[in-house]
């Protein structure tokens, strides 16, 4: 790294890199568009590393006034270990699904890019997806809520907007669905965002930590932000625009938006009730664990019940975010009322190999249906033959999500398994132990129809080898996070404030 | 003497022996036939070599182990001792031979790349657990084993083959589940997970709360005893006999029950510790088990007359030899436990090898069928009968040793209730493997066999490939037990690890 370089530079680097990528790829000539991709996924990944190499040691926080304005007036850049992990895991799945689209919307030099459904994905997918990846980056290093507000409606849009790329009435109305629900969280938000700001004359979240916040107003304003942020999350029981959302998009922006998108309003969730409120054991984490509870349960019985694959998958998301709710009571549940990091360390481990997986797995999903030209679980029969790496990646991707070792799943059931026995909370080991069994049960199914030949499919085209390749990568990352997690546990253990 | 490779990492290259080969094979193609067996066989024999390596050091009072930091407090650690070491030279003998017999089997047949690279997978996941250093890399590789086993038993793709592979998920995963609750719970419980010789496990809190580490030990028992193929958990093995030949061997006699056997040893003595165990009932409940075990298996074995069905129930009460003699309180009935666990696997291989050969080379594969078989296929039916004898516990084959040592072990526990069940198997053994002998040799043949192939192998009675690998298992078979009083013998070892206090 050469002296000058501070973190500062990196962080604006990660966030202004796609965002300036994503204007270069609107051009949307086929030069432009791959130029765009190359440039977000260059800037970030260089960024990410070099904010690797300065972080580290001493102070876990960094705050820096971009352009010279601190808080409470200007953009507020801060940096910990779990904004460093998430940017991490953002920055590798991002650039599988990068590589992946380049082939799975074809050579787009051939495609009539303006015209046909195909051309219009092919056309918006890049500048609307790197869009997302610097408001998802802004959103983890941001220090305030204004900012928080601003990036979260640039991510609802694009979001929203990744999911009528498929040029479908379906996905139409999914699309507008998830709009409304997202500016309907996104209102919910800002109003307690509002109130805070009556209450505390500040939206920087180091200064409303500083204000120990206490009271019905404060209380009110978390309920408001809680409630918009749970709604664009999709937790039980605000998840039923998820599903037809998800599965509508073309599968690198089903992959976006599952693995990445869903993962920025939760950890806001977080950042307001662990670092802003600090909220203690009581009724209202009980709830949030309740919460996840229900989406862990209906999640995976709904999946369970799915004929079209993408739509189990999208089910199997509903699932898997109920385990970073199950996080909330887990936490609070430390020896004298501290934080258990067990607790903490698991659910955040958790969403990174689910996002890390479940992307591998909405990629392979992909490809299958790229392959057979539909969607139903019936026309993928015996597709395990055809496309064996793809099969091994929706596999290995699944396993994972379900914590069959070795897998980064595995660790993160373990480490939540640890915090629940060790206050005694059996209600939640149970939980979190048949949430694998019935994850196990929704992936099986997929692998059995798969593997099944009686009934093999008429039509298959060839999968280009790209495709295969990026989400056999992903679901190799997901099998190595289950070897080492030290590094990865003890920038998470250090955020905890 | 002194250790001749002292490499500490000794221990992951024997893993890593078969895992290379496994993603080599995956990664070759279906028709690269002889870069395929090659691969294999390079495999198999770098184990034997490095399992023999590491059998002198320990032997010469080495010790191996490699370690690695998954988290803080959680270890990736295999570790070659000498309780490892009886099974893995168990594993990495029975591996060879088998993976000749099963190219004979199989190539020819389809998918053989699956097979061979799962075979091998199967393998690595089996010496991995058996090294594992502690509770967390036991678990990640006795789940491993489930999944490396599957496309085995499911390998003739048929809808009974479908059939038996969704039992043995369901059991097994189930299982699995519950053995990783159980095992977070024992870290929770006690603060650690590592295995060592005589347990973890504080003997005055399990005194304090008896009840909780009973309940402790439940969990972890229900994980366990379905690989153990434990009554009332049982239910898979018989069914997953629909696999090929040397599936059902491997199954039966190197993987996947012996991995649920060592892991009741683990159980037992490395992580609660036998004292503790039998203090708080649990040794007592495991030994109870296994003997109504051993006697169910035999009465099913009964009356079967499909020759691998019958096997898969001996198994299933063989094996609660093992669960019977390494829960009892005597060094006796564990020597007794722990060498049937070595006896049991290289006696049962011989007996699916020859049903193998049986059912490949005539089609024969129900006792009904078996008339005279034995002067179409003298040396497959000698096999046989020597791992028949010794499964009965007729001297010299090694079956005798290890019922020797449990009865003498039940007797110096006071506990003459165990060799009454031990005669009454040795009975009911009888009562089930001597009609099938008499049946080969002295019933009349049939006009022809049910299938007999076309395939003329000169005056040899069978494939080359198929007969050697039988008859060198059966040789093991009777060597151990005439050679029981060398050092080297698997009853020397079993009272080596039991009179160094390693268990």
């Amino acid at each position: 790294m050469s002296p000058g370089l501070d973190s500062i530079h990196w962080m604006t680097l990660v966030v202004l890199g796609p965002l300036v990528a994503s204007m270069v790829a609107l051009a949307g000539t086929p030069r432009t568009l791959r130029l765009g991709l190359a440039l977000g996924v260059g800037s970030v990944l260089v960024g990410v590393g070099g904010l690797w190499l300065t972080f580290g040691g001493g102070d876990p926080v960094l705050r820096n006034p971009l352009g010279g304005w601190g808080a409470p007036l200007g953009i507020d850049l801060r940096l910990d270990g779990l904004a460093l992990v998430m940017l991490s895991m953002t920055a590798l799945v991002g650039a599988a699904i990068s590589l992946y689209s380049t082939a799975y919307f074809g050579d787009i030099s051939f495609l009539p890019l303006r015209d046909s459904p195909a051309g219009r994905g092919a056309r918006f997918f890049a500048p609307l997806w790197l869009l997302l990846w610097s408001a998802l980056n802004g959103i983890y290093l941001s220090g305030d809520l204004f900012n928080l507000y601003v990036l979260l409606e640039i991510l609802g849009l694009g979001a929203a907007a990744l999911v009528t790329l498929a040029v479908t009435p379906k996905a139409t109305v999914a699309g507008m669905r998830y709009l409304l629900v997202s500016l309907v969280g996104s209102l919910a938000f800002l109003m307690g965002v509002a109130l805070l700001y009556v209450v505390a004359g500040t939206l920087s979240l180091e200064l409303l930590a500083e204000e120990g916040l206490q009271g019905p107003l404060p209380a009110a304003a978390l309920a408001l932000m809680t409630v918009g942020m749970a709604a664009k999350t999709a937790i039980f029981p605000l998840h039923a625009w998820l599903p037809p959302a998800h599965a509508a998009a073309p599968a690198p922006g089903s992959a976006v938006l599952s693995a990445l998108v869903v993962k920025g309003s939760f950890y806001i969730i977080v950042r307001l009730w662990v670092d802003v409120y600090g909220v203690g054991p009581g009724p209202a984490v009980f709830v949030l664990g309740l919460l996840g509870a229900g989406a862990i349960l209906w999640g995976s019985i709904l999946a369970l019940r799915q004929r079209s694959l993408k739509r189990l998958v999208a089910y199997s998301t509903v699932a898997q975010l109920g385990y970073l709710f199950v996080m909330f009571p887990l936490l609070v549940s430390g020896d004298g009322g501290g934080w258990n990091v067990d607790a903490w360390t698991g659910g955040f481990y958790h969403a990174l190999s689910h996002g890390v997986a479940k992307a591998a797995m909405f990629l392979a999903a992909g490809s299958m249906s790229y392959a057979v030209a539909r969607d139903d679980l019936s026309a993928i029969s015996g597709i395990a033959h055809r496309l064996p790496m793809t099969f091994f990646a929706f596999g290995l991707g699944g396993l994972s999500l379900a914590g069959i070792p070795p897998s980064g799943g595995f660790v993160a059931k373990w480490l939540l398994l640890r915090a629940a026995l060790a206050d005694g909370g059996w209600g939640w080991a149970l939980l979190l132990t048949l949430g694998g069994l019935l994850t196990l049960a929704y992936v099986l199914m997929v692998l059995r129809y798969a593997i099944d030949r009686t009934d093999p499919p008429t039509t298959f085209r060839p999968v280009p080898r790209r495709m295969e390749w990026t989400a056999m990568g992903l679901a190799l990352l997901s099998v190595l996070l289950g070897f080492r997690a030290v590094e990865i546990t003890e920038l998470l253990a250090g955020a905890l404030p | 003497m002194t250790p001749l490779v002292a490499w500490e990492a000794l221990p992951l290259a024997v893993v890593l022996s078969s895992l290379v080969p496994g993603i080599g094979i995956m990664l070759l193609g279906e028709e690269a036939q002889r870069a395929r067996i090659t691969l294999n066989l390079l495999g198999a024999v770098a184990k034997v070599v490095l399992v023999g390596f590491m059998l002198q050091g320990v032997g010469a009072g080495a010790s191996y182990a490699w370690r690695f930091t998954v988290l803080p407090g959680l270890e990736f650690s295999l570790v070659g001792d000498a309780l490892a070491l009886l099974f893995v030279t168990l594993s990495a003998v029975l591996w060879l031979v088998t993976t000749v017999y099963a190219i004979g089997y199989l190539e020819g047949g389809e998918n053989r790349r699956r097979f061979f690279s799962f075979f091998s997978l199967c393998v690595t996941a089996t010496t991995g657990l058996a090294m594992a250093g502690d509770l967390f890399t036991f678990v990640l590789f006795y789940e491993a084993l489930t999944w490396a086993t599957y496309p085995l038993v499911v390998h003739r793709g048929t809808p009974e083959a479908i059939q038996a592979g969704r039992r043995y998920l369901v059991y097994t995963l189930v299982s699995g589940t519950v053995l990783v609750l159980g095992a977070v719970w024992f870290q929770v419980e006690t603060g650690g997970v590592a295995f060592q010789p005589g347990g973890v496990v504080d003997p005055e809190a399990a005194a304090a709360a008896p009840g909780r580490y009973l309940a402790l030990f439940l969990v972890l028992l229900a994980g366990a005893s379905v690989k153990a193929a434990l009554f009332p958990v049982h239910g898979w093995l018989p069914v997953a006999m629909v696999a090929p030949a040397p599936v059902s061997a491997l199954l039966h006699a190197v993987a996947v029950v012996k991995a649920g056997a060592f892991a009741l040893i683990r159980l037992l003595h490395s992580l609660f510790g036998i004292e503790v165990a039998s203090d708080i009932g649990a040794a007592g409940i495991v030994a109870v088990l296994a003997a109504v075990t051993i006697l169910y298996g035999s009465i099913r074995a009964l009356n079967q007359d499909d020759l691998k069905r019958l096997l898969a129930f001996s198994t299933v009460s063989q094996l609660s030899y093992v669960a019977l003699g390494v829960a009892l309180l005597t060094p006796t009935a564990q020597i007794g436990g722990l060498v049937h666990l070595v006896h049991q696997g290289i006696m049962k291989i011989t007996l699916f090898f020859c049903a193998g050969l049986l059912a490949h080379t005539l089609g024969v594969k129900k006792i009904s069928q078996m008339g005279g078989v034995a002067r179409r296929m003298p040396l497959t039916m000698m096999a046989f009968t020597v791992a028949a004898l010794g499964m009965i516990g007729i001297p010299p084959v090694a079956g005798f040793l290890s019922k020797w040592y449990l009865g003498v072990g039940a007797m110096e526990a006071g506990l003459p209730w165990v060799v009454g069940v031990l005669l009454a198997s040795s009975l009911l053994n009888a009562a089930y493997f001597l009609p099938v002998i008499r049946t080969a040799y002295l019933d009349a043949s049939p006009d022809r066999w049910p299938s007999e192939g076309d395939a003329r192998f000169g005056r040899i009675e069978a494939d080359v490939r198929l007969l050697v690998p039988a008859l060198v298992v059966a040789l093991l078979a009777l060597a151990s037990g005439v050679f029981g009083g060398s050092p080297w013998s698997p009853l020397g070892w079993a009272e080596l690890i039991v009179g160094r206090g390693d268990l």
